[in-house]
């Protein structure tokens, strides 16, 4: 069965991240929100396998912010 | 304020220069006494050539400033002579510990790497750094150091540059072939020759607070985001020698400076951090902001930027001196050969080239970490303290938090000076790169490095053994190289197990040499006096060294001018 890989699998971590902060910078919070959103579903079509995905929303999931 | 450290005092000295008729001419002069300066006046000295340096001061940093000296910085100064008080006072350290909140979400090691004379950093504070370059500089009789001498006036043309010092007795005149300007950040001498620095201001004020206290937290280097005792910003805690402890507290761009410096607002947040039981004294304090820019062209005629002059970065990861050092050395041996009838005029623009590269890197280095640690709206807050939080047990997110990337040399990839791979190669070592330390023995027996034999001059390293036609070949290759000023060394590396008989004939002795450089018999590689590789070769041809010599002088440079 295909696992999630939580390893490191970046070309260049900070080459991605410079641009992902990139994309986010002068928009608004519902703006950047639409960015993520487009940008998640992206990325998952990318990634494609079913039971990868579930396991990347199981983490995803596991939030624990305080009221 | 406690105080382990009393800045020395050099004296000024009246230079017979001040008594000449007419304006004294030097082949270089060096503006500024800091490490980018001395630095030079070292370089050059190794190479043959004279120096004057000034500078409007009389001593050396006043306060602890840039305290993490790279490797690569290091090994520039063991080339210098002055890397060992260095490292015997700095505080070697290679292990790091980064914070979110209240708990540590990951650990890191700089080097694991075993076979380096080198570490990967040391701790130091910036007057001693600077005091040991003086030291060295003192011994050099080519370096003529001139402490409270001012350059208050520039004129550049295009063949020379004139200046005007003011001292005590009054003001004398100069002249010089290049005038190296190392005068820092706010450069007088680049605003007085209206050239400009560009880039970002960065809206955050940090407070360093040096501190005096014996502890005994390792010698690690921790960073916090958003920690308990400093909410919502990042703290960083590094050990000095002499139990100076540096802790560096983002403020945020509305926190008054003068007030910030107070001892009494200091020891509040330092006691939050440590403790109220724990004793400690301040031993120095500053509230900065940072900037990183550059300058579009590090040369003005003859006018030569170097050091903050000519690009000016964060302090994250450490690319500030250690950046003016490698600019440094890569300036200093074209312009020894230039000023020698070796090569060119046209290698001088390869200075700026190569650096600006340089700078670039270090200033998205720089850049990157400053907008990781500083959040610039709500959707990048978000991601960073998602990626946090993620560290903690995700090692995919590691990758992506930034406290600072720390300095690395950099590699030359694109300069023209580098003659490209014509064979299969590990690209590590490849042309433009630094050359790696490995150990070495030498003929009688005595273990070295083989850095100790780079540096200076061209050397052609050589695996192995050549076949007899092809050893006279390479012998008339080198004398014609001699023959146009340009000595060129051979260092033969011999696998372990054997052993060399001449003085430069050195044995692979823990096989580490051949794996970095990634040598077969026969294997070789041309290295430039900065250490630098640029050209490497699996069967030696004699003709292509010398092609790949001249190339790396700036020879095809000025064919292109010419043409």
């Amino acid at each position: 069965m295909s696992k999630l890989n939580t390893d490191t699998n970046f070309t260049d971590a900070d080459a991605f991240y410079a641009a992902l902060a990139d994309v986010h910078r002068d928009r608004s919070d519902a703006e950047s929100a639409a960015i993520n959103a487009r940008l998640i579903l992206l990325l998952a079509n990318q990634v494609g396998d079913q039971h990868i995905l579930e396991q990347a929303l199981a983490i995803a999931g596991q939030i624990h912010i305080e009221e | 304020m406690a105080s382990t450290y009393t800045n020395p005092e050099y004296p000024y000295r009246r230079s017979p220069d001040q008594d000449a008729a007419a304006p004294v001419h030097h082949p270089v002069i060096i503006v500024g006494g800091g490490p980018a300066g001395l630095a030079a006046a070292m370089d050059l000295a190794l190479q043959g050539i004279k120096t004057v340096v000034l500078d409007d001061n009389n001593t050396v940093s006043v306060g602890s400033r840039a305290i993490c000296i790279a490797k690569r910085t290091l090994e520039i100064c063991d080339r210098y002579g002055c890397a060992r008080p260095m490292i015997d006072k700095g505080v070697i350290w290679k292990h790091g510990r980064v914070y979110f909140g209240e708990e540590q979400i990951y650990e890191f090691d700089l080097l694991p790497e075993q076979h380096h004379k080198i570490p990967a950093f040391i701790n130091l504070q910036q007057y001693y750094f600077e005091e040991y370059m003086v030291d060295r500089c003192r011994q050099m009789p080519l370096i003529d150091l001139r402490w409270l001498h001012k350059v208050t006036e520039v004129t550049s043309s295009a063949d020379r540059a004139t200046i005007v010092v003011e001292t005590r007795e009054g003001p004398y005149r100069l002249s010089c072939d290049y005038l190296l300007v190392a005068d820092g950040a706010n450069s007088p001498i680049r605003e007085s020759l209206g050239l400009e620095s560009k880039g970002q201001v960065f809206e955050d004020r940090f407070l360093i607070a040096d501190i005096v206290m014996e502890a005994d937290f390792p010698a690690e280097r921790r960073f916090w985001f958003d920690a308990p005792f400093h909410p919502d910003q990042s703290t960083l805690l590094h050990k000095q020698a002499d139990n100076v402890w540096r802790i560096d507290f983002q403020l945020g761009w509305d926190a008054d400076p003068d007030e910030e410096k107070k001892i009494e607002n200091i020891r509040p947040r330092v006691e939050a951090m440590l403790g109220k039981e724990r004793k400690w004294e301040l031993e120095w304090a500053s509230v900065y902001t940072f900037r990183c820019r550059k300058m579009d062209s590090f040369i003005h005629q003859r006018v030569v930027f170097m050091g903050d002059a000519a690009h000016q970065v964060s302090p994250f990861g450490a690319r500030g001196a250690n950046g003016a050092l490698q600019g440094v050395e890569n300036l200093c041996w074209k312009l020894a050969a230039i000023l020698d009838g070796r090569a060119p005029p046209a290698l001088l623009a390869t200075y700026d080239t190569e650096r600006q590269h340089g700078a670039r890197e270090n200033i998205l280095h720089s850049t990157r970490a400053t907008d990781f640690m500083t959040p610039k709206n709500a959707a990048t807050r978000l991601f960073r303290d998602t990626v946090l939080d993620l560290a903690r047990d995700y090692p995919f997110a590691r990758s992506l938090v930034n406290s600072g990337r720390l300095s690395t040399p950099c590699t030359y990839d694109d300069t023209p000076l580098n003659t490209a791979d014509q064979a299969d190669f590990d690209p590590r070592m490849r042309p433009g790169a630094a050359c790696q330390d490995a150990p070495i023995t030498g003929a009688g027996g005595q273990q070295e490095w083989l850095l100790q034999r780079l540096g200076n001059r061209f050397v052609l390293l050589l695996y192995g053994t050549l076949p007899a036609s092809a050893g006279q070949q390479l012998e008339a290759a080198l004398a014609r190289l001699k023959r146009e000023g340009n000595r060129t060394d051979v260092l033969w590396i011999l696998p372990q197990g054997q052993q060399g008989s001449k003085d430069n004939e050195v044995v692979d002795s823990e096989g580490v040499l051949a794996q970095r450089y990634d040598l077969r018999p026969g294997s070789a590689y041309l290295i430039r006096p900065d250490q630098h590789v640029c050209a490497r070769w699996r069967t030696l041809d004699a003709d292509a060294v010398v092609a790949a010599a001249h190339r790396a002088l700036g020879q095809d440079l000025a064919e292109e001018q010419a043409a």
